[in-house]
């Protein structure tokens, strides 16, 4: 590393030689890291989840959950300190004073059972001393500068009444407002829709410039660095394999895996639409309205939300139609009322040329559409086999023999590049991206004619999301079914998609073919959200994009 | 919140009903004629059918219920066959000798509880979590009929500190009241206190998991305000739900310590009352039994906000 330039800068966060194992002697989790951050600078640790990067960043703090300890010959120096060798009494005046964190679920990082006022005045009372006027004055001026509307009425709320980006929102607010020098933040906008991933980062740049804060950023998503931090350290296995500037690592990688993880950035499907108007209508739905009835209480209702308000669809055989939206834009709605899991208020949903309301009815259409779902750790069966989980829905087929059912599952194991290991295995013992094509197999192995994939790869690593998004197209292309692809993410979409169809409150704003949609986008809506997603690819194509990683 | 109260409160009204109606219906199809029995062997034919006139059985059996549910309603839950007393202030006074003995109990079982599941929870596999684990799981093991023996032993036999039999109202002096309580109330805080821990542990390590005392932690929190403030009240929240079913069922009758301690309290009563035969007292007592455990988990569900914010909504 360039040592001697990094201590010319003033560093004011040297870690050298950080190594982190389970218990004393066990296994490295993190190997020998070093890096330098001077203040009011930026920098990014990227890696994949089990690269160590977050638990390097729990480290500097003294964080580290159980098992794990800080070998000896590491040394986090910051200010004049060494914060290894710390004494706890001494780490607390540093922790939110001088180091602030945030964390990456906004869900569960904030206290359920403390109204945010308090949750926000606890650290300026535990290190400022400051008087109980005083410190509400600070919050509220602090909650009107991340554009809160009713700063006094947030204060006494609880953080169940926020969604989550405006929970990240107030979560940076009470880090901030103790004016730490270092701020690390831990995949801070992992957790959110493209939308208000964006607008978190910008407010995490605008508090920590005009503070002079530096800035440790802890994410999986090169496409989001790239954008925003000028310095990155690229981490795998616990070890440093690359760093620098960022636009010098991610033009030209020197080393393997960071060409991987560029390669795994979205770039547009060869081939561009297949099957076109030619395709046969396969799921056909008219003026499908969807309302999530008030609950029923003992005195009253409360009121009937519409999640769907009359939309028109067709899904062709063959073809991949992408809807795309911001959380809460009744896009999953619609998916899950397609396969009959949600009853549409009124509206037609035809299937396969037959009409009514309910199509996966007991004429064992069920079995002709299936559905991915978004979270691979908790939709599939923790007590069952694998082989078990993707054999079930061939069981509905009471015509097939058991011998039958077992060929065509060793079948599908081979189709999602699952290896005839896993089949006695549980799901616990499977990695994310392996679960989701667990899921994927499951979905397909009944030769459905119809499959709605919601949101199947936002919960993992990018990696593996761009093996999951080929192999869902590699089916698609073997097996010729519809796909109902439910995303936020642009850049999954377009990898995807034939079609795409934008969603906003319920309507769609805007339906077309993949690249009209996103190259002449027509409706405001989706230019923004284009604009959120792009900036990323833009900004590549302006330093000269990434042709070694593309041209594989 | 004003209209979660109200809620919880209607909602418990379907509850009271279906017991009322489960307390009329158990004794009106156990097989014997009350009439008959309340006269005895040597009534004559006559004498049964003007008594079942008089007790209104010959009435339609929704009728005989609605009155008897009027009654109650207004207090009147009949008199005893075998006393002839009225049942309420029967019910009243064994109540107040349970209460007392379950309430305390209970509150010492978890001052001790809590606290000390908690602890063993945020030092987990130390030795003192160990210990806590032993003692509680060696608690839990032990019948509280033998525990109050031996405890009556040592204590009232053998040292002769205090007295082995009888009952003192707090109405009559608090330290002589005191006196007689106190074997009782140390059998129940040992017999009540283990489950507790082991359930206060058990949500404090789970809450402990949780980023939000990471987060807590990375402010600069010390321990004990991390723990405090941030891992009670959502660590609680379950502890606080048993404890509402350990309470609601103690003060339903505590049969088994009130009969090795020679208590009068409502566990006897009802045992004494179906021994006898006496069934508006059964049935008074059930009821009454039946409605603490009601109003009981009432109360704990309407406490329930003041931990956990997101139930109210």
């Amino acid at each position: 590393m360039m040592d001697g330039m990094a201590f010319e800068k003033n560093d004011m966060l040297s870690v050298r030689d950080l190594t982190i194992t389970v218990g004393p002697s066990g296994k490295r989790i993190v190997d020998a890291l070093s890096f330098d951050l001077a203040a009011g600078d930026m920098m990014a640790l990227v890696g994949e989840s089990g690269s160590g990067k977050t638990m390097a960043a729990r480290a500097i703090l003294g964080l580290l959950p159980q098992p794990l300890v800080t070998a000896p010959q590491s040394r986090i120096l910051f200010k004049d300190s060494d914060l290894t060798r710390l004494e706890p009494k001494a780490m607390r005046k540093v922790r939110g004073a001088e180091i602030g964190m945030v964390f990456q679920e906004p869900m569960v990082s904030l206290n359920p059972a403390v109204t945010i006022g308090e949750q926000m005045a606890e650290g300026l009372r535990l290190h400022h001393k400051l008087a109980k006027v005083e410190i509400r004055d600070r919050s509220l001026a602090m909650l009107e500068r991340i554009r809160i509307k009713e700063p006094a009425k947030c204060l006494a709320a609880y953080p169940h009444e926020f969604s989550g980006g405006m929970r990240q929102r107030i979560m940076l607010a009470s880090v901030m407002l103790l004016k730490p020098r270092l701020l690390i933040a831990d995949e801070p906008t992992t957790a959110l829709d493209t939308l208000v991933q964006r607008d978190v980062l910008d407010l995490m740049v605008e508090l920590t410039q005009a503070n002079g804060t530096a800035v440790l950023l802890i994410s999986h998503d090169l496409g989001m660095v790239s954008h925003y931090i000028p310095n990155v350290v690229v981490m795998s296995e616990g070890k440093a394999v690359e760093s620098g500037p960022s636009s010098e690592v991610l033009r030209a990688p020197t080393h393997d895996y960071t060409r991987r993880l560029l390669d795994a950035l979205p770039q547009r499907s060869a081939g561009g639409t297949r099957g076109g108007d030619c395709g046969k209508p396969i799921v056909e739905i008219r003026d499908v309205v969807i309302d999530y009835p008030g609950r029923n209480r003992l005195f009253s209702r409360t009121e009937a939300k519409r999640a769907v308000h009359g939309v028109d669809l067709t899904v062709r055989r063959g073809e991949t139609l992408a809807l795309v939206g911001a959380s809460g834009s009744g896009k999953t709605t619609l998916g899950r009322a397609i396969v009959g899991l949600v009853k549409p208020t009124s509206g037609e949903i035809s299937f396969l040329g037959a009409e009514g309301l309910e199509p996966a009815d007991r004429h064992g259409r069920h079995r002709e559409m299936q559905i991915v779902f978004q979270d691979p750790y908790s939709s599939l069966d923790p007590r069952q086999r694998i082989a078990d989980i993707i054999a079930e829905p061939l069981k509905l087929d009471k015509s097939m023999s058991a011998a039958e059912r077992e060929r065509r599952v060793e079948q599908v194991f081979t189709e999602v590049g699952l290896s005839s290991d896993f089949r006695r295995r549980f799901p616990h013992q499977l990695s994310g991206g392996q679960r989701q094509r667990v899921a994927i197999a499951r979905a397909i192995v009944g030769r459905p004619a119809f499959v709605v994939a919601d949101e199947p790869v936002s919960a993992l690593d990018m990696t593996v999301q761009k093996q999951i998004l080929l192999l869902i197209r590699e089916l698609q292309a073997r097996h010729n079914f519809a796909c109902l692809f439910v995303s936020h993410d642009l850049g999954a979409v377009e990898q995807v998609a034939d079609r795409i169809a934008v969603m906003q409150d319920g309507r769609i704003v805007e339906i077309g073919e993949r690249d009209d949609v996103i190259d002449r986008p027509q409706h405001p809506y989706t230019r923004q959200l284009l604009e959120a997603a792009m900036l990323i690819d833009r900004r590549f194509a302006e330093t000269n994009p990434l042709e070694q990683a593309m041209a594989r | 919140m004003t209209r979660f109260i109200l809620t919880r409160i209607a909602s418990a009204i379907p509850t009271l009903i279906l017991v009322s109606i489960a307390v009329f219906g158990l004794l009106r199809f156990i097989p014997g004629d009350p009439a008959a029995l309340m006269l005895g062997d040597l009534a004559k034919p006559g004498q049964v059918e003007a008594m079942r006139i008089q007790m209104g059985l010959d009435k339609p059996v929704v009728a005989q219920y609605l009155i008897w549910v009027g009654n109650a309603l207004t207090g009147d839950f009949g008199k005893s066959i075998s006393t002839g007393q009225d049942v309420l202030p029967l019910i009243l006074n064994a109540f107040s000798v349970s209460a007392s003995i379950v309430l305390l109990g209970v509150l010492i079982a978890a001052l001790i509880a809590v606290p000390a599941g908690m602890l063993a929870a945020w030092r987990q596999n130390s030795p003192g979590d160990v210990g806590v684990i032993a003692v509680s799981t060696i608690l839990l093991s032990i019948p509280s009929f033998w525990l109050g023996l031996m405890l009556l032993l040592v204590f009232g036999l053998h040292l002769g500190w205090l007295p082995v039999i009888g009952y003192v109202p707090f109405s009559q002096g608090f330290w002589p009241a005191l006196v007689y309580i106190v074997l009782p109330v140390t059998t129940l805080v040992l017999s009540e206190a283990g489950p507790i821990a082991r359930m206060a542990r058990a949500s404090t390590i789970e809450v402990a998991r949780l980023e939000y005392i990471t987060h807590a932690r990375a402010k600069g929190l010390s321990e004990p305000a991390v723990m405090w403030r941030h891992a009670f009240k959502n660590a609680f929240a379950p502890t606080l739900t048993l404890i509402g079913f350990v309470l609601g069922s103690l003060l339903g009758g505590i049969a088994v310590i009130e009969t090795v301690f020679t208590l009068p309290g409502l566990g006897r009563l009802l045992v004494d009352a179906i021994y006898a035969r006496d069934y508006p007292v059964v049935q008074g007592t059930m009821l009454f039994v039946a409605a603490i455990y009601v109003v009981v988990n009432l109360i704990v569900d309407l406490l329930y906000p003041f931990l956990d914010p997101r139930v109210a909504a």
